[in-house]
């Protein structure tokens, strides 16, 4: 790529073939099919509707004059599979391979669309037929997703048709690294991989570190049991890690970036692969971009899927092929990072965020979000919660409107008893905290964290002693082993739970798991450790009664316990 | 400078140091356990934390540098709250077995738990439980006193580059050993000990064989013999609750009498025999055109990982066997002639600063007079252990003189056990027979001390002999490296496979550290110094052992007794 012209024309031919992607009927096409091709949607057997709708598509006749293309995850996941049918932007769910011939002979050909295949809001009889009406969808807001309704992830035209690789463009040629670094400091984003450090920060003192070469990491590990906002980033739009990270590189100084991904995501593997190929043929890596004398280009480095491998220095351990170990800190890896040398290392979602950052500027970034926690946060929803799946929301939304209103509240009837937030480093948050809003800080002071995005609903028939267990069970699996008060302490407290669980807890257990709680969590090594004591202190917190009550009564009133004689 | 306050008071320190060598300068000890100075610098056992003002965690002092204008607090309630709950999580995956335990006494986690004064451990949770590994001849683990510290995966992969052990599995579950949790005996592990020096618990030790020398004394029909290596003389001292640098030959020697060791001889002696042999190859190498450099071959742990990674420079190994090995045979052969006794009665024991001798006495080659020429390497540990055993309070026994012949040395051989000491030896005897000429200086200054790679050039007559001298496995590779890519135009390289030299071998008491090898050194140089006698060729006994029985060096007798072959191993067999 040699000027922003040759993109802007790209952008323009393209766009104009995906007008109907806009609303915007068009001569030669009857239909762009977006599948949903998220991990949900394939697991309920995405791909073989998608083989129905060509079948169908050939036998009338018209597979030239209808695209499909399989998009990144759209995010309700439990409807799966969804699709939205441009140009009308109909959403249908729940779609079975039989259902593609009623679709394309009756709604893309005689314009009939499908009521039983839409959406109902909870309690309403009359199904919402365009995607943006959806009471899902309206209170969320795509700025880290912004493309995974309209592109073909495999397009690198469909990723420059929206505004693509423009603020790589801008900052190769339009602004100094000093300004780049400025500009993400003042748009207030912080890392959205769970410590919530200040990018700009993190920028600048890369920048001002010794030592070359520089180096340019994203965190694609993502190992919290159930969150999948970075897979869904990753197999969606892989082009906007690609162009934050290069826009990174322009700002600290650096020509070479690795993307760690977890070899679980062999989907989000081929499709970086390919936008990597993709962009060195357009000469957006490689040498010389946009005529700036700017050099830059990503390897993939796979990881071998344990969870602390995503905690940075374990990490960078594991890009040098050793052991993926953490060390202490510091030497941070802004000074000593992969190889020993400077490093910026950002999570996936953040490196999402920043081509928005530079393209629109740090003002109107920040406009959304909360004072201290700007933009939006992208949560994982699981649990006892009618819409589980993805969901994109500014900073500030609050709990009751997560769970009520994009989540459409608690199936059968259930009383909403706690969220927990953060995964297995995180908290639970009970019903009388549902108007807190969702930003770093109050999460933070309700012993929970905002974590990478793991959000999880627990009905009244949740046992906090069981879910408790649950986490801890994890990282005991999890620890890396290196540290004592993790590798011990960890294996001790899910014992004691395990005794309580089992109703052979005794006086006095509570306050020794709140005594080993308090001291991993100041003396472990890593963030693993550091946190690991999180999802039982907090549910200690809010319902201390129910541990008392298995102690003393050995009852479990959820009835989720069983109890040894 | 850095200046800080430690425990309320103002210390400036230069940038790069950590809390905790900071905090020394106040007179706080901290509490250390992975910990291991140069060594081990990992931050995994969390018990040296401190409190510093403004952080949310507490800091482990051995791997956080100063900062300027730090405010450090070593020892508040909360400070060691945390460090004895810790500790209490480490005992609660410990076996406890401290009476049946080698350590037992010499334990840095017993001395943790006596200094917290720790009297319960309230958790009876999941042990880890493994089997003891006594597959090696030198080396037993028994992973379940492992506290996971890994400072013998540092000394290891670091200082020897071996890369023997490494940490496997994950959590609770994590286990320290060699890859794939393969037996010792099966890998590259050179049997160095040094793992066994740097553990702070008895979860590597070297293997204990006092039983069967227990056994041959007790054995009316043998005819039991002793050899103490040079370093035992300048370490056993401390195995027995003397100063670092104490000198207890005499009393060593009347100890293994009264254990009841029918000969007590010194493997001094053959070290000088040593010197005659390897002075005279080198010799020979360099006039007629032999592989050169020649590299020193008394180290049977260097000659393990020679084997194993520089299979190539094998034809640059001095044929000639260690001190120990060309003991063992003329004691079994020589001897055994002179004293009318049959070989197969005499029961050859050897004392060695060095648990690679273990190993290397057991090689099947190592069987030149027919029998197995040294049928039992103890450590210096194993001994202390026997006088122990025996109730013998050695340090204050009075001297007593070795056996003659075999116990006769020169301070050429006693110099063997330090850094540079065979080089300079050997300078000593090839100085002499070369020019003709009395050597006016013997003491080569250039050989000695504790820095990795020494190296020098010694005018022996027309001949500038090029030399090096390097103590520990990683220094080793550095200037073999050089000799494999031809950079290097040395005639002889002294290799030690321990740091310092056998008076820092994997059989030294415990501890061995930098500042005690260098007290074991400078004694060594103070034992050579009142010997009459400085020179390997003229010690009396080998003159007279060339006259009785060798004829000359490099002879058929020789060849027969004294050298020996090498094994390529290489690398994962
Ligand atoms: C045990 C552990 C696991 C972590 N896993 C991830 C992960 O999967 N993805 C991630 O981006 N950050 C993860 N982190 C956080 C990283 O250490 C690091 O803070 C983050 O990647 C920095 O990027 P950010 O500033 O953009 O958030 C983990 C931290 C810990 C302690
Ligand atoms: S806290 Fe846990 S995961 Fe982190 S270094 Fe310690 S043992 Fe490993
Ligand atoms: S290793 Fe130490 S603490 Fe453990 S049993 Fe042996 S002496 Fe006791
Ligand atoms: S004996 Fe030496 S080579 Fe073997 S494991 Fe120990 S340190 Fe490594
Ligand atoms: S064997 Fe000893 S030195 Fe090695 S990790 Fe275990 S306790 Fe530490
Ligand atoms: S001595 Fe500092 S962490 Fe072990």
């Amino acid at each position: 790529m040699k000027s922003l012209e040759e993109l802007a024309k790209i952008r323009e031919s393209r766009r104009e073939a995906l007008k109907i992607r806009q609303g915007v009927p068009s001569k030669t096409e009857k239909a762009h099919i977006m599948m949903c091709g998220g991990a949900g949607c394939i697991s309920s057997k995405c791909l073989d509707v998608v083989e129905a709708m060509k079948k169908a598509l050939n036998k009338n006749g018209i597979a030239d004059q209808v695209q499909i293309v399989l998009t990144g995850c759209m995010g309700p996941c439990d409807m799966g599979p969804v699709a939205i049918i441009y140009p009308d932007a109909t959403f249908y769910r729940r779609l079975k391979p039989k259902d593609a011939e009623t679709i394309v002979e009756e709604h893309i050909m005689k314009g009939n669309k499908i009521r039983r295949l839409m959406y109902r809001a909870p309690g309403s009889k009359e199904p919402t037929p365009k995607v943006d009406d959806i009471d899902l969808f309206a209170k969320q807001k795509k700025v880290v997703l912004r493309n995974n309704f309209y592109i073909d992830p495999t397009s690198i035209e469909d990723y420059i048709a929206n505004d693509g690789y423009v603020a790589l463009g801008k900052a190769l040629t339009e602004m100094k690294p000093e300004d780049i670094i400025e500009e993400v400091k003042k748009s207030g984003l912080r890392g959205r991989g769970g410590a919530g450090f200040s990018t700009g920060m993190k920028w600048t003192f890369t920048a001002a570190a010794k030592g070359t070469p520089k180096y340019v990491v994203c965190n694609g590990d993502e190992g919290d049991p159930g969150a999948f906002m970075d897979r869904s980033v990753l197999e969606g739009d892989p082009h906007s890690i690609i162009e934050g990270m290069a826009i990174c590189g322009r700002a600290i100084g650096a020509e070479h970036g690795y993307i760690y991904v977890r070899a679980e995501y062999p989907l989000a593997i081929e499709r970086l692969d390919l936008a990597l190929q993709k962009a060195r043929e357009n000469g957006l890596l490689g040498q010389n971009i946009f005529s700036s004398g700017f050099n830059f280009d990503i390897e993939i480095r796979i990881g071998a899927g344990a969870f602390v491998c995503g905690e940075e220095t374990a990490l960078l351990t594991s890009i040098e092929g050793k052991r993926g170990e953490p060390r202490p800190r510091p030497p941070f890896p802004a000074n000593e990072g992969v190889w020993g040398k400077p490093t910026v290392l950002n999570n996936v979602e953040t490196w999402a965020n920043i081509p928005e950052i530079i393209r629109k500027g740090a003002e109107a970034y920040s406009s959304v979000g909360t004072e201290k926690s700007k933009g939006t946060k992208v949560f994982a929803l699981a649990g006892r919660i009618n819409n589980t799946g993805i969901i994109e929301v500014p900073m500030g939304t609050t709990l009751r409107e997560i769970v009520y209103e994009i989540g459409g509240g608690i199936p059968r009837k259930k009383a909403f008893k706690a969220v927990q937030t953060g995964g297995p480093s995180g908290g639970c948050i009970p019903a009388e905290h549902l108007d807190t809003p969702v930003d770093y800080d109050s999460l933070g002071a309700l012993g929970a964290i905002m974590g990478s995005g793991g959000m999880i609903v627990l009905d009244e028939d949740t046992c906090m002693v069981d879910i408790a267990k649950f986490f801890l069970d994890f990282v005991v699996d999890e620890s890396c082993g290196k540290c004592s008060p993790c590798r011990i302490g960890t294996k001790r407290m899910y014992e004691i739970l395990d005794n309580i669980s089992k109703g052979k807890g005794k006086e006095g257990d509570i306050e020794l798991l709140e005594e080993l709680a308090t001291t991993i969590k100041a003396t472990a090594l890593c963030g693993l450790g550091q946190t690991a004591p999180n999802p039982v202190l907090s549910t200690i917190r809010y319902f201390r009664h129910e541990y008392e009550e298995h102690i003393r009564d050995r009852k479990c009133t959820c009835n989720v316990c069983e109890f040894e004689e | 400078m850095i200046n800080l306050t430690i425990d309320n008071q103002k210390v400036a320190v230069e940038p790069g140091t950590t809390i905790l060598e900071a905090a020394k300068n106040t007179g706080a000890k901290i509490p250390t356990l992975c910990y291991l100075k140069d060594i081990n610098v990992v931050g995994a056992c969390r018990i040296c934390l401190v409190e510093v003002e403004g952080a949310k965690t507490f800091i482990p002092s051995c791997v956080t540098p100063v900062a300027e204008g730090m405010v450090v607090r070593t020892n508040t309630p909360a400070v060691i709250k945390a460090r004895k709950l810790v500790l209490e999580l480490i005992l609660s995956d410990h076996p406890m077995e401290c009476l049946t335990c080698l350590r037992n006494q010499n334990c840095e986690l017993q001395d943790l738990a006596r200094e917290f004064g720790i009297t319960e451990v309230r958790f009876d949770g999941a042990k880890s439980e493994y089997p003891i590994d006594d597959s090696s001849p030198a080396i037993t683990r028994d992973p379940r006193k492992c506290i996971l510290c890994r400072r013998c995966i540092s000394v290891c992969t670091n200082v020897q580059t071996v890369t023997a052990l490494c940490a496997e599995n994950r959590g609770f579950e994590t286990l320290i050993a060699p890859a794939f949790n393969e037996k010792l005996a099966n890998m590259e592990c050179v049997q160095c000990g040094q793992c066994t020096l740097v553990c702070p618990t008895g979860a590597i030790v070297e293997r204990d064989d006092t039983a069967k020398v227990w056994a041959a004394i007790a054995d009316p029909k043998k005819h039991v013999v002793v050899q103490t290596a040079p370093a035992t003389r300048v370490q056993l001292g401390e195995a027995l609750g003397a100063e670092p640098g104490s000198i207890v030959t005499g009393q060593m020697v009347a100890g293994l009498r009264r254990l009841g060791f029918d000969k007590v001889f010194d493997t001094d002696f053959a070290a000088d025999l040593t010197i005659m042999e390897e002075g005279n190859e080198l010799l020979q190498r360099i006039t007629t055109g032999g592989t050169l450099p020649m590299i020193t071959s008394c180290s049977p742990g260097w000659i393990k990982f020679c084997e194993h990674f520089y299979p190539d420079l094998l034809d640059n190994l001095s044929t000639c066997k260690s001190p120990q090995q060309m003991f063992g045979p003329l004691v079994k052969t020589y001897y055994a002639q002179k004293e009318g006794i049959d070989p197969a009665d005499i029961y050859c024991v050897s004392i060695m600063p060095c648990t690679a001798k273990k190993y290397e006495c057991q090689r099947p080659e190592m069987n030149s007079s027919g029998y197995q020429d040294v049928d039992v390497s103890l450590t210096t540990r194993e001994l202390g252990r026997m006088f122990r055993q025996a109730g013998l309070d050695v340090t204050n026994l009075p001297d007593e003189k070795y056996d003659e012949p075999l116990g006769i040395s020169t301070g050429a051989g006693e110099i063997f056990g330090a850094s540079g000491g065979v080089m300079e030896a050997a300078l000593r005897t090839v100085y002499e027979v070369v020019t003709g000429e009395t050597l006016e200086n013997i003491d080569f200054e250039v050989c000695r001390g504790i820095t990795g790679v020494k190296e020098a050039t010694v005018q022996v007559g027309d001949l500038s002999v090029k030399v090096a001298i390097t103590n520990g496995l990683g220094n080793a590779r550095k200037v073999l490296d050089k000799v494999r890519s031809g950079e290097a135009d040395y005639h002889f390289i002294e290799v030690m496979a321990c740091p310092g030299g056998c008076i820092g071998g994997g059989g030294s008491p415990i501890p061995t550290n930098t500042e005690v090898r260098l007290k074991r050194i400078e004694a060594t140089y103070t034992e050579d110094e009142r010997m009459t006698l400085r020179k390997s060729h003229e010690n009396p006994a080998i003159i007279a052992l060339y006259d009785e029985f060798l004829g000359k060096p490099l002879g058929h007798k020789s060849h027969e007794l004294l050298h020996t072959k090498y094994t390529p191993r290489g690398v994962n067999k």
